[in-house]
């Protein structure tokens, strides 16, 4: 089974502090990570691999800088990684992006793609579902879980509002994928080191074959008309434990800051 | 001259601050009260390569290096110095002298074993009389023609309780001194091999400390580890590299209550305004701080010539020295810049104060370590 999973590189949002006296974002000295969705994607088609062998392959459109994206997706145990970079490509807004994508994709073939539900730094969900319309293939989204019930046929837990749905879906499909899908494995130590003696193939404009005016901000109809911010919240922190000891837990933290 | 991380490097410190900030640091209070080894850790730190970094892959290692080593147990020290150890004595200790010194044989038997984390390892040479006098060895081995047979006592064994692979440390020949000295490779569940109490200490509470009574212990020709009668240099020679782990546990130790310290100094307040805001808390965190950096260039320095197959032995103990004084110091410095809540087991800083001391001691003393650069200097 092929399995590609589309990745991004992306600023840590809880990292990011904001300019009192302006209200933007500071982003020096914000570190990149790869999209928290992305990861539960990536799980998600490592697991598979574990359980039924599948070759997993890595994709990400994005500057040179994005490369470690990449690298730590080899390290986690991916098997192969293409970075889609060229100057064509910048600018783009969500339609540009799965444009790109999808052309790669149909380069890389594939039995099975996944991307995260959204990326924290434009929330919109859109570019999965838009690579799925791309190439014409069906799609289940706000996926946690995902079974091969037999060789080509996945059943899958959606998230919704109220609870979840199962579904059945024959292969090939798209997947976008929750952070929630499951804990990310750990990158291994020989996993990084073989992930810098490996090469990360890099794809340009003319790789993909793809039409130019569909490509970078050209190939992008989105304008912003506006742009605000949201309050500034620290990031809290979640427990999950008995009510005893969450009492505990609160009078510490109380303490820590000499509240009580 | 780059001083530089290399990517490498860096996507190893996010993995390895990861794991440590969600699988080490919240167990590190509770392993301490409890006295009580990490072993849940070390079967997760296992299949990520964490207990074979410097080995190569063709052995199950992490195909790493000793720079990168340093690296991981000066992060795992920065949360719970118990864990630093157990991977340090585990790696320096155990698997090093059968890499650097054992037979083709001894490599396939016991390093995938060890380097994976199936087997933990440990290294046996201080005695009840002999501890930075070295040479003092009472425990012995005698050449029983099909077999080497071992009698002795040793005390304070790093990782003993849990480890299955011991480097046992013996005298073979006593009028040779020295030279009558060599090491053997001895599994746990050989007969007449036993891991006696558990020691009981100040700090690194959690880390497995007991003594070994051996008591006609049968160990096979093929364990004996390089020649007859070289024992004493690869015990010294392993120590060496040992040192440069303790030096980056003790760096791990240091910048753990330097986080805490410079959290705590922001928050609280006193007279009004943080106590950051008096210049005696600036100038002391900035001397302390001026000493990780040094630190941590001598711990790294020191790695990357044991890498290169430079001369790294006074680099090992000046690393050493330097980094655990100045844990000991950094740690003492917290206590005091955290006040009462400093002294209280609420608070990290206490255990870290009392794991410091140790690395002053153990893998040669701070007495040791200066005749070692001492020796080289005035040769």
């Amino acid at each position: 089974m092929k399995i590609v999973v589309c990745i991004k590189q992306v600023p840590d949002t809880t990292e990011i502090r904001l300019d009192p006296a302006t209200g933007t974002m500071i982003r020096d000295g914000v570190p990149s990570i790869m999209n928290p969705d992305d990861k539960g994607g990536l799980e998600m088609a490592l697991r598979l691999k574990d359980e039924h062998g599948a070759e997993v392959t890595v994709v990400t459109m994005g500057p040179m800088q994005a490369d470690a994206v990449l690298r730590e997706a080899l390290a986690m145990g991916a098997d192969r990684a293409v970075l889609l970079t060229d100057r064509k490509f910048a600018g783009a807004d969500t339609l540009a992006t799965s444009n790109t994508l999808a052309g790669a994709l149909r380069l890389l073939g594939y039995d099975l793609i996944i991307t995260g539900r959204q990326a924290i730094d434009g929330d919109t969900a859109q570019v999965g579902p838009q690579v799925a319309e791309h190439l014409d293939l069906p799609q289940v989204t706000y996926v946690e879980q995902a079974r091969l019930s037999d060789d080509n046929t996945l059943t899958v837990r959606a998230s919704t509002e109220e609870g979840y749905r199962m579904l059945e879906v024959g292969l090939p499909c798209v997947l976008t994928v929750l952070v929630t899908a499951g804990k990310a494995r750990y990158m291994s130590v020989r996993g990084i080191v073989e992930a810098f003696r490996r090469e990360v193939e890099i794809w340009d404009s003319a790789r993909i074959g793809a039409e130019e005016s569909k490509l970078g901000l050209g190939g992008s109809p989105t304008r912003v008309a506006k742009s605000f911010t949201r309050g500034a919240k620290a990031a809290g922190q979640l427990y999950e434990v008995e009510p005893t000891e969450a009492v505990e837990i609160i009078v510490a933290k109380l303490r820590e800051k000499f509240i009580i | 001259m780059d001083f530089s991380l290399t990517r490498e490097q860096e996507l190893f410190l996010q993995m390895i601050r990861e794991f440590t900030e969600k699988e080490v640091k919240p167990i590190a209070a509770e392993i301490d009260e409890q006295e009580r080894f990490p072993s849940e850790t070390v079967r997760k730190m296992g299949p990520l390569g964490i207990m074979g970094i410097p080995f190569p892959a063709e052995y199950g290692g992490a195909g790493s290096d000793n720079v990168l080593y340093s690296m991981c147990v000066e992060e795992l020290s920065r949360a719970c110095a118990t864990t630093g150890v157990a991977v340090s004595a585990h790696t320096s200790l155990c698997a090093a002298p059968i890499w650097e010194h054992g037979t083709e044989e001894q490599k396939r038997k016991y390093l995938p074993r060890l380097v994976s984390g199936e087997w933990l390892g440990a290294f046996a040479l201080t005695e009840p009389n002999a501890g930075t006098d070295a040479a003092g060895q009472q425990t012995t081995a005698v050449d029983m023609g099909d077999h080497w047979l071992l009698n002795g006592t040793k005390i304070f064994i790093t990782n003993a309780g849990a480890a299955e692979l011991f480097i046992i440390i013996a005298m073979t020949d006593k009028s040779q001194g020295m030279r009558g000295i060599s090491a053997f490779i001895v599994e746990r569940g050989y007969e007449g091999f036993e891991v006696g109490k558990e020691e009981r200490k100040l700090g690194i509470r959690g880390s497995s400390t007991c003594e070994l009574i051996i008591t006609d212990c049968r160990v096979p020709k093929e364990n004996l580890i390089g020649k007859v009668g070289k024992g004493f240099g690869i015990a010294m020679k392993t120590l060496d590299g040992g040192r440069i782990g303790i030096a980056a546990q003790a760096l791990g130790i240091a910048q753990g209550a330097m986080d805490e310290t410079v959290r705590y100094v922001k928050e609280r307040k006193q007279f009004g305004r943080p106590i950051a805001a008096f210049q005696n808390t600036q100038f002391q965190l900035a001397d302390l701080q001026t000493r990780i950096a040094a630190a941590r260039l001598m711990v790294r320095s020191a790695a990357w010539k044991k890498d290169r197959g430079l001369p790294y032995s006074v680099d090992a103990a000046m690393c050493k020295l330097f980094a655990s004084e100045l844990a000991m110091e950094m740690t003492v410095n917290a206590v005091q810049f955290h006040g009462g809540y400093g002294y209280s087991r609420e608070y990290p800083i206490e255990r870290m104060m009392r794991d410091a001391k140790i690395t002053e001691i153990y893998e040669g003393t701070s007495e040791v370590q200066r005749m070692v650069v001492a020796a080289e200097l005035l040769k």
